[in-house]
């Protein structure tokens, strides 16, 4: 049986990961906490904390806020400010290689090098995503009617790639072959950027706000009906013509958060209602791992092992589960 | 609306043309002691002198919600920032949109209908206008923003107006009726007003529409009455002066009160594209009714500003509400009829190039045989 160690939260659950063995949270009130480290809170942010995603070393995370400082927070409770943009809501967020890390407010975003050195890049429409490509200095950045994709360090003109519409989140599949994004819309949009195919994936009764990609690109996993939807992403022309599968389907509560699993075909599932379950890929079998209650589940993440699953929700509940065999 | 025990945050939109007061009405309302906490979404800090630690600045981003309908726009910006305050939904009660002088209400307004997120953090609560007593029937010729801020609105603050004549200001508000007779109009000077007459209105909540204002449908009847056809008999002949903009008219009429009703030309050339019309019929046969103004909203949603009606449906013991911007059309049973209530039917119209005669018509052929 999963054994839940339970956390409070003062404040809705921006964020959930694992630096190392210590679970981090990141509160909408400012603060990040911790579970199994040394310090249990640390403050951050003055005027609310608008975002947070972990380093791609998994060492720290990194979080913006409504004071206009991008910070680097460590499983020790330390806190470096990496940047400020006084005034300014930090509200997206991203993080590269070679600790780079992307922020945007409004029509500007900017990369913080390992050295300090911020580059700048203005879009004529708000920029409303962020994400690195998975391999060289590339800023992809969704935006209304499409996405640009900039050169961090070379000179060039950026990519733009067109569909109608407001796009929002947007991430890389690990492979680098995909692009895709969530749209203000009930859908998501892909590209395959071998040769900028367009991909339409449609039928959502609401937004999709969480995607999570399974191990070993097979699928996208997403949130925005009463079930996860995921996208085969196995074969050369991606999902086009395929059925996605439904996993965790219930008849009273939307999927809010979805976070695929590291090294196994299975899915961690948070819904509307504060529930979270497992779910594996080939059965279907279900292991609720969390009963609802404490507003919908707003962050989920796995160890790097994937022993312990890290929730958070809305209304400021959090807690490591431990998954025993 | 059936969000039941309704915890959303009210939202005020606060439009009106560059310089008519925006920023001193914001001012006035952080400054007060009232005990609310507000988040305060502007287009620019400028001259806010109050620190709020949820001040937040935000380009607007209009943008099209569905194949590029105009009806459909929405503000993108406002959708991610009542997402981002949702994080602190503890550190404030109310929401203040300030939009730029030349802003369009209308995307404000719909996005708080038609994104579903905002739509269960956040409600619309009013859309207040502050109009510059001296300078806006200038504005009114030179733009049509002006006009749809006032044809927008359901409360306006006559501002500035120790800066005009008692003439002057008689003129200025027959003009502001005549684009919209429903608003509940204060007179201010730099803005100074009872809060609770701006903020906390309620004027998108169906149950209130006629509550707020009991005279809202009656004066809408009476200005009607009072539009002036080809045939009427009115003297219309108030002295057609063209010297610049000191309108000193002499309102001394013979037969006629002019009141803040009033819907003559008062000398002014009449630029006003924006009318409303109200009507008012028996009982109504609800699917002839649904069909209609479906279909009205669908095909003239961009000239409808607003609309609000209160109808009797046959055979139906409970009053119901309706409203909507441009093409949003929302509806609810409200209440049972009350005995000594006269059961009727009534609806207004605000809009811009609307044929008045066949809404007429339209809405007499929904009546239950």
């Amino acid at each position: 049986m999963p054994v839940i160690a339970p956390l409070d939260i003062d404040g809705f659950v921006v964020e959930a990961s694992f630096l190392g063995d210590v679970a981090a949270f990141a509160s909408g009130e400012g603060s990040v906490f911790f579970a199994g480290g040394p310090e249990t809170q640390t403050p951050v942010h003055k005027n609310g904390l608008l975002c947070a995603t972990p380093t791609q070393d998994g060492k720290a995370l990194v979080t913006g806020g409504g004071d206009g400082r991008i910070c680097k927070i460590s499983a020790d409770g330390s806190v470096e400010e990496l940047a400020v943009q006084p005034r300014k809501w930090i509200d997206i967020i991203a993080t590269g290689p070679q600790d780079s890390v992307a922020f945007a407010s409004g029509r500007t975003a900017w990369v913080r090098l390992k050295t300090g050195e911020l580059k700048e890049f203005q879009l004529q429409r708000a920029f409303a995503g962020l994400t690195f490509a998975p391999k060289g200095m590339r800023l992809a950045a969704a935006r209304y009617d499409g996405v640009t994709l900039f050169w961090v360090n070379a000179a060039g003109d950026p990519q733009e790639l067109s569909w109608k519409g407001a796009h929002s989140g947007i991430c890389y599949s690990p492979d680098g072959k995909y692009l895709v994004t969530t749209m203000q819309e009930n859908a998501l949009h892909g590209w395959r950027l071998a040769d900028s195919q367009d991909m339409r994936m449609t039928g959502y009764p609401g937004k999709v706000k969480s995607v999570s990609w399974s191990v070993k690109n097979k699928y996208l996993a997403t949130s925005g009906a009463q079930a996860a939807i995921l996208w085969p992403f196995m074969g050369k022309s991606g999902p086009m013509g395929q059925a996605p599968l439904e996993l965790g389907v219930r008849a009273d509560s939307m999927v809010s958060v979805v976070s695929c699993h590291p090294t196994e075909d299975m899915l961690a599932i948070g819904y509307q209602d504060g529930m979270v379950m497992a779910v594996r890929f080939h059965d279907n079998a279900e292991v609720v791992l969390r009963r609802p209650g404490a507003g919908p589940v707003s962050a989920l993440a796995w160890d790097k092992k994937g022993n312990r699953l890290a929730f958070g929700t809305e209304e400021g509940a959090a807690g490591v589960i431990t998954l025993v065999d | 609306m059936s969000e039941a025990a309704d915890s959303r945050i009210p939202v005020t939109v606060l439009t009106g043309y560059l310089g008519a007061g925006k920023t001193t009405l914001l001012n006035r309302i952080l400054s007060e002691n009232h005990g609310t906490r507000y988040a305060v979404i502007v287009n620019e800090f400028g001259e806010i002198g109050i620190d709020n630690d949820l001040l937040v600045e935000s380009d607007e981003e209009v943008y099209e919600m569905n194949n590029g309908c105009i009806c459909c726009t929405v503000r993108g910006d406002l959708i991610r920032t009542v997402e981002n305050l949702m994080k602190r939904k503890g550190a404030f009660d109310a929401i203040i949109v300030e939009t730029t002088g030349v802003a369009d209400p209308a995307p404000v307004a719909q996005t708080f209908f038609m994104d579903d997120d905002v739509r269960a953090a956040a409600k619309l609560d009013a859309v207040v206008a502050v109009v510059d007593a001296r300078h806006v029937q200038q504005r009114l010729k030179d733009t049509e923003e002006a006009e749809d801020q006032i044809a927008f609105s359901d409360v306006i603050l006559l501002n500035k107006t120790d800066l005009v004549s008692a003439e002057e200001l008689a003129g200025v508000e027959a003009a502001i009726r005549k684009i919209n007779p429903y608003a509940k109009i204060h007179h201010t000077e730099r803005c100074q007003i009872a809060i609770n007459d701006v903020l906390d209105r309620g004027a998108f909540e169906l149950e209130r529409i006629l509550d707020l204002d009991p005279e809202f449908l009656k004066k809408a009847e009476h200005a009607h009455d009072h539009e002036c056809g080809p045939d009427c008999d009115h003297d219309h002949d108030h002295g057609h002066h063209h010297h610049g903009h000191d309108h000193k008219h002499d309102h001394s009429h013979p037969d006629h009160e002019c009141g803040p009703d009033c819907d003559h030309d008062h000398g002014q050339e009449d630029t006003h594209s924006v009318k409303s019309f109200s009507f008012t019929a028996g009982d109504l046969n609800a699917n002839v009714f649904f069909d209609w103004i479906n279909q009205v909203t669908q095909i003239q949603g961009p000239n409808i500003l607003r609309m609000k009606g209160i109808l009797s449906f046959k055979d139906d013991p409970q009053r119901y509400v309706v409203q909507g911007i441009h093409m949003i059309v929302e509806g609810d049973h409200q209440r049972d009829w009350k005995e000594d209530e006269k059961r009727e039917s009534r609806i207004v119209f605000i809009g811009r190039e609307l044929d008045g005669a066949a809404l007429k018509t339209a809405f007499e052929a929904c009546v239950a045989e």
